[in-house]
């Protein structure tokens, strides 16, 4: 690890000011970016700690009726919030599937948000050819190991995977990430934040430099009877999703009037699949409906050397979180 | 009652939990400088330059340590070589590049991190020359010799035989690499010409002797100590170059030197598994005969040192069977060199040849466990021996009885609980008891403390508490009157621990120098006038709970008495034990029997391990409790292997592409289920007096093969490649 400054924020716009110097980077739970710091990935000159902020952790309920989670709550407070576990339990057991206990106490959402993939030539940097660390050397996994790489959005700068659970289920319930510079505050929504990779995978997400996130919002409650998160994994826990799913379906006297399916690691960023809507539309939920829909979702999918099986897993693992989320209420822990 | 046996709590276990126990890098030594490695970055080739200018330039480095001028050794380096102990090493004494992740500098600084922030700065630039990385294509040598048996082996003649049922099946376990808990760690500390090592390692006498070798200095100027291991799994028993380049460093520096490896530098320099390609060829008649196996392996070792996974030694023993071959072939690669990880050969070997039994059974329409009973050899198969013993039926009848074994379905796929497929599977269990020679010393204070010191290890496992019992056991006295101690040359020597031989090698050992104590002791009462014991016959002497009496006679006196009238000093024996022609006279292994249950989700492939049960005959156990543990410890690692394990090679660099504990799986507590093991009553008179073995290996044995007949029980789906991830049951 190389030598970097650090300093304290005690307020937004305090944290702002520090991140304005170059070579500057917040740090919050710091789960991904240590590790990133240590295998010589990032290399920060000045670390910015914004854990102190006041208020940045709340979650509470706006007077619209949105939930606002602030930037700075931790994954575990989030996932056990009683506001979170009756409004929104998808987002709930998205959160309790990922990592382990102990990243959950310490991570945050906001750098949930912006965590790095986790594709071994990204972290080792003995590897020469990657273009998300090195833009234009190249990309080492699209003809190496790339069992759990990309088979929706990829390009041919970048075959990586975006690592989150929480992401995924916050696509799904159509959350908007609330950001902050010094020159004003905007808001995103968090499936046009992340970005697929393109020519420009060094480059995660819309956020600008000197910009922070201060709050993540969840508009409405609607999917709150019918939703799952299905997580499908190499072992039973703290391992990445091979292939996850968030289902979430609006049925009124058992017909379903909407739905959300949201696919993570399958795509550079949650992927979402809006054919969802409008296939599910007027019909009872059942496995035929649902099979059309675990179709669409992988229309265009483009498999490598050693990842075909997502293709495959990715629609039986549709078919079952739309099920899952169709027979829900048994969610609602 | 003895407390030989009982299940007594580790007598170490406050001092872990209290971390008062010195694991190697908790240890510190005034002055100390911290070492950190610097590894290759290509598997094949030559260091054309080194650029440590800005490394020593970075603040409180004080060496960087290159070929360019690291000091010459004896023999290019090569003194120590003397596998399995003295492995092949790489210690800066030429340029060469044979494996990614080679050492090819060590940078010392005054802190740690200041060590590993120059450790980035060096500059390697190297001339890259085509490495081979391709197992398939890669041509094959004899290794000659396996363990110290013939490589290839055969008895009977295999012909072609067609008329009776055969299976033909190639099977293949993937490089594993051990990831103990605690990494390699070492401390190099020299006074004048005499080295202190603090190293985690299974065999202390093996790198003192080793590292003298290597630098080129006496024996006994070399001390090595290691209290505690925090796993060691086999990548421990052999030194490494991290040992001797941080001893180099230290006499270079003058300055005690601490080293560790950090987790990804666990994935090449310390040893791995190797991969395996095993071809497995059984005959047998309808009733279930065998009539011929083949067995044929191919493992993968490195350029620069042949070690052979010994897969088929197993297949010579396991069951009756005319006619059979095996034989070991190695594939040399531009990779680390393999070593031995928890039961070298026999993890791997169960695993293809407990599968390829498994899919006779269902060829000849039998069950498993029958077909492997109506093979149960009298003695062993290849040399004819008898047996110390076995005890693979009861293994069965006991396990197949607490399994609930008679309610399986005979055909895959007969059993569902919704969307979950539910499968049993079973596999036979072995490995060999070994023993080697073992010294200790026993000591009794005035006061009446006991101490033993021996110099074996205690990776995690027990020693230290199996010999505070077996010392116990010996003196009449109970445990906690006894101080057992090990982890330093200077104690009296043992083996390495490996090849589950401590508790066979060291017990006898133990108890000797205790009995040995005891008599003297019973010399000196019977000598001693004054002593209540004046006189007696020594075998009429009793000593129990740290008095001295005679049987005839109610009078006794405390031992701390008597040893004050003998002068006051301490009373010290040493004892020695090793093995005498029993391995002539029987075949000696342990057995046993695995049922795994798996569920499999039909849709999704995902496995899941309800239950495990397992039986197993190993002699006379030490500790009921420790025993336990390292059985479950075994089995645990078992379902790692077969469902998870895999260090994943890059074949254009020869690099791991998965060397952390994020990526490299092993199982999580949620991945463990049930866990029942047992043990047979067994009673094995031959392999030394306390009819005790070890049985740190035969844990795993057996568990992957259970576990891949299971999923075959649950899906129908054959899986002949571990680990059996979940894509190999979806397409």
């Amino acid at each position: 690890m190389h030598n970097f400054s650090y300093a304290r924020a005690a307020d937004i716009d305090g944290a702002l000011r520090l991140v304005a110097q170059p070579g500057a980077q917040f740090i919050a739970g710091g789960t991904n970016l240590l590790d990133l710091m240590k295998g010589g990935i990032a290399i920060p000159e000045r670390l910015v700690d914004i854990t102190q902020i006041a208020g940045l952790a709340q979650i509470h309920q706006l007077p619209a009726g949105a939930i606002r989670i602030g930037a700075l709550a931790s994954n575990s407070d989030t996932a056990k919030h009683s506001l979170i576990r009756e409004r929104h339990p998808l987002l709930a057991q998205a959160i309790e599937s990922g990592a382990s206990a102990q990243l959950r106490n310490m991570a945050t959402v906001g750098g949930n948000i912006l965590q790095r993939t986790r594709c071994g030539y990204f972290y080792d940097t003995a590897f020469d050819e990657c273009n998300k660390r090195n833009p234009g050397s190249g990309c080492a996994a699209i003809r190496g190991y790339n069992r759990n790489h990309a088979v929706l959005g990829a390009s041919e700068s970048c075959i990586a995977t975006h690592p989150s659970d929480m992401c995924v289920a916050l696509v799904a319930l159509d959350a908007v990430v609330q950001l902050r510079t010094a020159r004003g505050a905007r808001a995103v929504p968090l499936a046009d934040f992340q970005r697929l990779p393109g020519d420009a995978p060094q480059t995660d997400s819309l956020l600008a430099p000197g910009e922070i996130i201060t709050a993540v919002d969840l508009p409405s409650d609607r999917w709150l009877k019918h939703s799952a998160y299905l997580k499908v994994r190499d072992r039973a826990s703290y391992a990445f999703a091979l292939v996850s799913v968030a289902a979430a379906i609006d049925i009124q006297d058992e017909v379903m009037q909407d739905a959300r399916v949201v696919l993570g690691g399958v795509a550079h960023k949650p992927w979402q699949v809006p054919e969802a809507a409008s296939l599910l539309r007027g019909r009872r939920a059942d496995t035929n409906a649902f099979r059309e829909v675990a179709e669409a979702a992988f229309q265009g999918a483009a498999p490598r050397k050693h990842n075909a099986f997502k293709i495959e897993l990715g629609k039986r693992a549709v078919i079952r979180g739309l099920s899952l989320a169709a027979s829900a209420g048994a969610n609602l822990t | 009652m003895s407390v030989v046996g009982q299940p007594i709590d580790r007598v170490d276990g406050a001092r872990k939990l209290t971390g008062t126990a010195l694991y190697t890098h908790d240890v510190n030594i005034a002055n100390q400088a911290h070492g950190v490695l610097v590894l290759s970055t290509v598997p094949n080739g030559r260091i054309i330059s080194i650029d440590s200018g800005a490394a020593e330039h970075s603040p409180g480095v004080l060496l960087v340590l290159t070929f360019l001028n690291a000091p010459r050794l004896p023999q290019g380096g090569r003194a120590g070589v003397n596998p399995p102990a003295g492995r092949v090493l790489s210690v800066l004494q030429d340029n060469e590049v044979h494996y990614n992740r080679e050492p090819v500098a060590v940078v010392v600084a005054e802190t740690w991190e200041q060590a590993s922030t120059a450790a980035g700065l060096v500059e390697v630039r190297y001339q890259e020359l085509p490495a081979q990385l391709d197992f398939a294509q890669t041509a094959a040598h004899s290794p000659g010799k396996v363990n110290g048996e013939d490589a290839d082996s055969s008895r009977g003649s295999i012909g072609g035989d067609s008329m009776n049922t055969q299976v033909i099946e190639t099977y293949e376990t993937p490089t594993e690499h051990h990831n103990p808990l605690e990494p390699h760690a070492t401390l190099a500390h020299w006074v004048g010409d005499h080295v202190t090592l603090y190293d985690s390692t299974q065999y202390i006498s093996g790198t003192q002797e080793t590292l003298a070798k290597v630098l080129g200095v006496p024996k006994d100027h070399v001390r090595v100590i290691c209290p505690f291991v925090g796993g060691g799994f086999g990548c421990k028993g052999s030194m490494w170059s991290h040992v001797a380049l941080t001893a180099m460093a230290a006499r270079h520096l003058g300055r005690p030197v601490k080293l560790a490896l950090q987790r990804p530098q666990m994935f090449g320099p310390v040893g791995c598994r190797p991969r395996t390609l095993q071809k497995l060829k059984i005959t047998a008649r309808e009733n279930g005969e065998f009539l011929a196996i083949q067995h044929d392996v191919i493992s993968h070792t490195s350029v620069i040192e042949d070690f052979t996974e010994a897969a088929a030694l197993q297949t010579r023993i396991m069951y009756s069977c005319p006619n059979l071959k095996t034989t070991h072939r190695l594939v040399p690669l531009n990779v680390g060199t393999p070593t031995f990880q928890r039961a070298p050969g026999h993890a791997t070997g169960t695993f293809a040849f407990e599968s390829a039994i498994d899919e006779l059974a269902y060829a000849l329409r039998m069950d498993p466990i029958q077909l492997r009973l109506h093979n149960e050899p009298e003695v062993d198969p290849e040399n004819e021996l008898p047996w110390s013993s076995r005890s693979l039926r009861q293994c069965y009848e006991s396990g197949a009885a607490a399994f609930g074994w008679s309610r399986r379905s005979a055909e895959p796929n007969g059993m569902h609980d919704g969307h979950i497929a539910v499968g049993w599977g079973v596999a036979s269990a072995t490995y060999p008891a070994n023993r080697s020679a073992a010294k200790a010393r026993a000591r009794m204070a005035p006061d009446g403390r006991i101490t033993v010191q021996c110099g074996t290890q205690d990776l995690g496992t027990g020693t230290y508490t199996v010999m505070t019992q077996v010392a116990a056991d010996a003196l009449g006295c109970p445990p906690e009157r006894v101080v057992f101690e090990l982890g330093d040359s200077g104690f009296p020597a043992a083996p390495v621990s490996g090849g589950s031989q401590s508790v066979a090698s060291v017990a006898p050992a133990v108890r000797a120098a205790a009995l040995a104590l005891r008599d003297k002791l019973i010399g000196l009462g019977v000598a001693d006038e004054s002593s209540p014991v004046h006189g007696a016959s020594p075998a009429d002497v009793v000593i129990e709970n740290g008095f001295i009496g005679a049987r005839s006679s109610s009078r006794r006196e405390p031992l701390s008495s008597l040893i004050a009238r003998a002068g006051g000093g301490d009373i010290v024996a040493e004892g020695s034990a090793q093995p005498g022609p029993e391995k002539k006279r029987y075949s000696m292994h342990s057995f046993g029997a695995v049922f795994v249950e798996v569920n499999v989700d039909r849709d999704l492939g995902q496995i899941r391990v309800p239950r495990v049960v397992a039986r197993y005959g190993i002699g006379r156990l030490l500790n009921a409790k420790t025993g336990r543990s390292q059985l479950i410890g075994g089995i645990v690692w078992g379902i790692g292997m077969a469902l998870m394990e895999e260090s994943v090679l890059d074949e254009r660099t020869g690099r791991i592409v998965n060397a952390n504990f994020a990526d490299y799986h092993v199982p999580t507590n949620a991945d463990i289920g049930e866990i029942d093991v047992g043990v047979v009553a067994e009673d094995d008179p031959h392999i030394n007096p306390l009819g005790a073995r070890g049985i740190g290996e035969i844990g795993i044995t057996g568990v992957a093969a259970a576990l891949a007949n299971a999923v075959y029980h649950a899906t129908g789906v054959r899986v002949r490649e571990l680990p059996i991830t979940l894509d190999k049951l979806i397409l």
